[in-house]
């Protein structure tokens, strides 16, 4: 640490270029980020494109895109993606649906905000294992949800919600929601309250300020969220596995990329399916960032400066 | 920012929350998702505790014996240490690595600021299951899967990130005439370092810390994909315990999930006394604003 930060005290030769990257900033304090980008680089940048090269290597020959060809020629294989979208849509866009007026509500400090948000962090530190382990007793035929169900008389016999697609829906939600309504609270409570009463003074009615002002202002952080949301539904893994059907209704891509690796150890099918994998995300965050980047995205926080 | 708001303002919405009857239909939106969310973590703790539990609303008999039988059973011993292990080194090596990092863009803006920013983003919005993968492959062929350094050096994937991003407003919030000052007083860079900037740190540094802890606890995929036998983290046990549940009793398998929530709650409420809940997931948006 100590050589990175010491001013530049290069040869007189050399000083004009050693200045001439100080007025951009580039200076020796810039290379102190160096083993954070070596560590990125060889872990997360080098494993891709790793995967990438090797997923054009198919194991039985046949040309280099015969990995492609036969994921998407398989109707097993290929039924995988609609399958994953078919759980990961609607479950991000619930969660983000059901936190926008929650978050909007709660955008103020309100008492007991920090126990609710406190309460809310559990699931999503729990993760996915505990909270599909807890849904296989909670959910099951005996367990207490049917058993509410049965003695309010809403049903005459206990709903089979596990090993199936509700039981990972369900998993989704109980992981994703509150993901979804802190990232949107997170940005909600830095949106400045005068622009509401701004609005008020003119005349609006609740209603209107909600579309006109404090949706638009919430747009950003809704959009982010309904990414990350979207990302972590479409990779559900564990609970799929759980309390899903996994040979069935809920065989997602991630089990298929799974499988090729560690059961049939084709590393290079494996990698294919991870690429696809990461394009459909990679599509969705584009898409929906480079919505959010014709969003109005000016002072929504108090200050006049 | 929002803090800063008048008491009277609190006051107004808490009372239009409370007579409206949308606020009343998403305040049972709200009690119907907590209370299912802390039924099924009550159901997994009775059942732990359960000698039988059949349909019925609560068990019949209590025993602490399924703890005892998951200790011998599941190698829970060599399962903590493993545990503790993994968090230590990704907690430490995250925090050295990433420290210097979030400082560079905390006090710089030099040209490729917005590229380096999104190479420490991207592992955050790739779900794990996805790099998960190709990482497996790369780690097995260097030989380094299927061991304790593989599962380290895998869970520093999102570790270093989140770190990065959670100390760089930390950062940006120490006065830079601080350091200015120390400079002028004689300070070397050392110096700077660890006697002004390391003390201003510490909450920050504890906060990271802590927070990697609880996700390294919590992450499944990638310790489930580089670990061979002997170094699975007790969340990976517990994946595999369930899948053994033929042959253990269900009880058993709650016992080991009330464990592994343990392990989970107790950082979770150390670190909840440092950070907003939201903090733990709004990443501060700096480039955005840039």
């Amino acid at each position: 640490m100590s050589r990175a930060a010491a001013l530049p005290r290069s040869p007189a030769g050399r000083r004009p270029l050693a200045a001439r990257l100080a007025v951009h900033g580039v200076d020796r304090v810039v290379l102190l980020a160096l083993p954070a980008v070596a560590v990125i680089g060889l872990l997360f940048i080098y494993p891709f494109l790793y995967g990438l090269g090797l997923s054009f290597q198919p194991r039985q020959g046949g040309g280099v895109l015969a990995n492609y060809l036969a994921f998407f020629s398989d109707g097993y294989e290929r039924s995988t993606i609609s399958k994953t979208l078919r759980l990961a849509l609607p479950a991000a866009l619930l969660n983000v649906a059901v936190s926008v007026p929650i978050a909007h509500k709660l955008r103020h400090p309100l008492r007991g905000k920090r126990l609710l948000t406190t309460v809310l962090i559990l699931p999503v530190t729990l993760g996915t294992v505990l909270v599909a382990q807890g849904l296989i007793r909670y959910f099951g035929p005996g367990g207490w949800f049917n058993q509410a169900l049965v003695a309010l008389g809403l049903v005459d016999a206990p709903l089979s919600l596990t090993n199936n697609y509700i039981g990972v829906f369900a998993s989704l939600i109980i992981t994703g929601f509150p993901l979804a309504l802190l990232l949107i609270l997170g940005h909600a409570s830095g949106i400045d309250p005068d622009t509401e009463r701004a609005a008020a003074t003119l005349g609006a009615g609740p209603t209107r300020r909600f579309w006109t002002v404090s949706f638009p202002l919430m747009l950003p952080g809704i959009s982010i969220a309904f990414v990350l949301a979207f990302v972590a539904a479409f990779a559900v893994f564990p609970s799929a596995v759980m309390v899903g059907n996994p040979s069935g209704s809920t065989r997602v891509i991630s089990i298929a990329a799974y499988q090729a690796a560690f059961e049939r150890f084709d590393y290079s099918m494996a990698s294919t399916i991870a690429m696809i994998m990461a394009a459909v995300e990679l599509v969705v965050i584009g898409a929906v960032l480079g919505a959010r980047s014709r969003l109005y995205r000016g002072a929504t926080s108090g200050g006049k400066g | 920012m929002a803090d800063a708001l008048a008491p009277r303002a609190a006051r107004v919405t808490r009372l239009r929350l409370a007579f409206s009857p949308s606020g009343w239909l998403l305040t049972a939106v709200m009690a119907f998702f907590v209370v299912n969310v802390l039924a099924l973590v009550v159901s997994v703790v009775f059942s732990s505790f359960a000698s039988s539990w059949f349909a019925t609303p609560v068990p019949g008999g209590w025993t602490t014996r399924w703890y005892r039988f998951a200790a011998t059973t599941f190698q829970l011993f060599d399962v903590l240490v493993v545990t503790a292990q993994v968090s230590a080194a990704v907690m430490a090596i995250s925090l050295v690595v990433g420290a210097p990092a979030a400082y560079v863009l905390a006090r710089r803006t030099f040209p490729g600021k917005r590229a380096l920013l999104l190479l420490f983003l991207l592992p955050i919005l790739v779900p794990p299951i996805t790099y998960g993968i190709p990482l497996a492959t790369v780690l097995y062929k260097f030989d380094l899967a299927g061991s304790l350094r593989g599962v380290i050096l895998a869970n520093l994937v999102p570790a270093l990130p989140f770190v990065i991003f959670v100390l760089t407003p930390f950062i940006e919030q120490i006065d830079e005439n601080v350091e200015r000052a120390a400079r002028m007083c004689g300070a070397s860079t050392w110096r700077v370092f660890s006697r002004v900037l390391a003390p201003l740190c510490i909450p920050g540094l504890l906060a990271a810390g802590l927070m990697v802890l609880v996700r390294v606890l919590a992450m499944f995929e990638l310790t489930f994909l580089t670990a061979g036998p002997g170094d699975q983290t007790l969340v990976v046990a517990l994946y595999y315990s369930v899948f053994a549940a033929g042959i253990r009793p269900a009880q058993a398998i709650d016992a080991m999930a009330v464990i592994y929530m343990l392990t989970t709650f107790v950082p979770l409420l150390i670190a909840l006394r440092f950070i907003n809940p939201t903090q733990m997931v709004v990443r501060r948006k700096r480039e955005a604003a840039a």
